[in-house]
């Protein structure tokens, strides 16, 4: 999960780490007790906010009511603005770079630090950003710190106060299950020593159920996604008008680009996973009918999930309700005889081979 | 001759009276593997399809003698079921468990690293050397024995791919599935390294997907180390982009982890990529 930057910051607060004074503000009102200049930073859950004018400066308290009705409700691309972070602006020495994240390759954490911090990070140099890998069982030591920080040109007591953060950075990712902390920039002050301009943190979805403090926010889901999570069911709106309902996602992923071979488009991804209980079958089926695909393809390989049961939860939401779009299916594996008579009983296209399946539903739905 | 599992592995399934504990250990009989324990704790003294289970993997081990390990237990209790294996003598570790928080899975990844020990998965479907042995929960119909080994990131993917190759009469030497996870303990590398020294296989199957760099360092792998033909399939040319990691992932990645940065480097290392899945059976057929 994606946490908000005041949330990040929150958690950054709670570690020991600085970050500037601020709180969410939504009227006049709650602008008293901050001291300005100030930043007024729109919460989204993705990049790029600042060239979208999400993010505005104001003088006073006048300027930032003003301001601050310009951001709220704000659509940056596609997210609406509902909350709004201000804080005291601080004046700035020097910007670095600061994150912990997976490697998956070396299934390691990996932190990166680099003295070119800000908004083009992307662009520096690797031989700029210096990596420390952190072997799981031994955890962070000081010559990780030292390896990284020692190639910054700082002076000591900037120095000393990185180390600090690097190593309650390492505690909060390890201890909040995070997949990335990155701190861009990480500020050293004129003033008020080292501090985080900015927070982007990502916490595990499969370990949340450690992490009870945090409140999830769905916000990246369509209105039909939030549905399907909440049912357990693996579903993804695309820009096409084919509904694809498959078994597992490696086979939902081939079936869409099946799809594209012959110029077709998927619409949704749903993918069955290992269930063949009718009712989950059933389920799925009115979620994707929800959808309204102009064609649906039914791709399923029967190994432990026997294709006959699959068909028989989609033959019961068929004749019960009626579907008023094409259905192409294509079944293999485990009792796919039996499964295509119901199918077919059931009115439905079936296909022979993948490619065949792919053609006819391509064709169907009109092209891309 | 197989990789990583074959007749001699002594199963111990961790997790053994739940549904699919019952069921798995079902068809792994069935398949002929020798699944000796079960481990429930508290469940001691019940039996399994005849069975014996045990409360720990300390006393599987002492009475039965297994020296596999098949984890089947929810994922908040998998990362002490790996470790509880590895601490008992288990050298090979089989985790099908899906959703285990990826910090666990880095823990238990290192600590069989430091054990010696093979760990295959999690989020997979398990391991099978046909006419030998299954670890897992993949599907012992679609099998054939023979002489292509086949490596797969993908689930239900694999068993289309498998199948098709028993429909053309192609067997297989060993088929693991390495696991769908950002974190898994054996990899592409290590599988290839394994079917190169195994002598019974003669050609390899790599079934991939985007996300990580895991093709694109399997295929700078084959390149330098692997003398044997390599077919591969990769799903998802056309998914939508992943959620996005910060900045610090895309200064990982440096334009990897795409299809067309997968397909790109396959190509460049000599293996024959199929456009669908079930093309590669024909591959391997005009191939051989």
């Amino acid at each position: 999960m994606k946490l908000f930057e005041y949330q990040g910051k929150e958690l950054f607060d709670k570690y020991g780490i600085s970050v500037p004074n601020g709180k969410l503000v939504k009227n006049e009102k709650d602008f008293s007790g901050l001291n300005f200049p100030c930043v007024l930073k729109a919460q989204v859950p993705i990049g790029g906010r600042g060239k979208a004018g999400g993010i505005k400066s104001a003088n006073d308290v006048k300027d930032a009511k003003e301001k601050l009705s310009q951001i709220l409700g704000m659509d940056i691309k596609g997210f609406k603005v509902e909350k709004v972070l201000a804080e005291e602006k601080v004046d700035i020495k020097k910007e670095l770079y600061l994150s912990i994240t997976l490697d998956r390759s070396k299934r390691m954490p990996l932190i990166m630090v680099s003295g070119e911090g800000g908004m083009d990070i992307e662009s520096v140099p690797d031989e700029l950003i210096f990596k420390e890998w952190v072997n799981p069982l031994i955890g962070i030591q000081p010559f990780h710190v030292r390896g990284v920080i020692s190639k910054l040109k700082l002076d000591k007591e900037d120095r000393k106060a990185v180390a600090q953060i690097i190593s309650k950075i390492y505690k909060l990712f390890r201890e909040y299950d995070c997949e990335l902390v990155e701190i861009n920039p990480l500020i050293i002050s004129v003033d008020k020593g080292v501090m985080a301009l900015d927070s982007k943190v990502i916490v595990n979805d499969d370990a949340m159920f450690r992490h009870t403090d945090i409140v999830p926010e769905l916000v990246e889901l369509t209105p039909l996604e939030k549905d399907a999570k909440e049912k357990g069911i693996a579903f993804i709106q695309l820009d096409g008008n084919i509904g694809v309902i498959a078994n597992g996602a490696g086979l939902t992923m081939a079936t869409l680009d099946a799809l594209t071979h012959f110029k077709g488009a998927g619409g949704v991804f749903l993918d069955l996973g290992g269930t063949d209980d009718p009712e989950k079958v059933m389920q799925a089926f009115e979620l994707m009918k929800k959808a309204k695909p102009k064609v649906i393809f039914l791709n399923l390989f029967g190994g432990i999930t026997k294709c006959d049961t699959v068909a028989k939860g989609v033959k019961s939401v068929i004749t019960k309700e009626g579907i008023d779009c094409p259905v192409i299916t294509r079944i293999k594996g485990m009792n796919e005889d039996a499964a295509k008579e119901i199918l077919k009983d059931a009115g439905l296209i079936t296909a022979t081979t993948l490619q065949d399946a792919a053609r006819r539903s391509s064709d169907l739905a009109g092209g891309a | 001759m197989s990789i990583f599992v074959d007749e001699k592995n002594k199963v111990v399934v961790q997790g053994a009276t739940g549904h699919q504990g019952v069921f798995h250990i079902g068809e792994m009989l069935a398949f002929g593997t020798k699944v000796v324990a079960g481990v429930t704790p508290g469940k001691a003294g019940q039996e399994v399809h005849g069975v014996p289970v045990f409360n720990n993997v300390g006393d599987a081990v002492d009475e039965t003698g297994a020296n596999t390990s098949l984890v089947l237990v929810p994922a908040r209790f998998a990362k002490d079921a790996v470790f509880e294996a590895l601490d008992s003598g288990i050298k090979t570790v089989v985790t099908i468990t899906e959703n285990i928080p990826f910090h666990d899975a880095m823990e238990f990844v290192h600590y069989a690293k430091y054990k010696d020990a093979v760990l295959i998965g999690p989020n997979c479907p398990g391991i099978a050397s046909p006419g030998k042995s299954k670890i897992g929960i993949l599907p012992g119909s679609i099998f054939l024995e023979g002489n292509v080994g086949v490596a797969s990131r993908s689930g239900t993917l694999t068993y289309e791919i498998v199948n098709s190759l028993k429909e053309k009469g192609i067997g297989q030497s060993t088929c693991v599935g390495l696991g769908g996870d950002p974190i898994i303990g054996t990899t592409f590398i290590d599988a290839l390294d394994a079917f190169e020294k195994d002598k019974e296989t003669k050609a390899v199957v790599l079934v991939g997907e985007i996300g990580g760099t895991a093709e694109e360092d399997a295929a700078e792998h084959i390149t330098k180390y692997i003398s044997k033909p390599v077919f591969a399939f990769i799903a998802g040319r056309t998914a939508p982009p992943g959620k996005r990691m910060g900045h610090a992932g895309a200064i990982i990645a440096r334009g990897k982890g795409t299809a067309a940065s997968k397909i790109k480097a396959f190509e460049k290392a000599d293996v024959k990529l199929a456009k669908f899945p079930t093309d590669i059976a024909d591959l391997v057929e005009e191939y051989s």
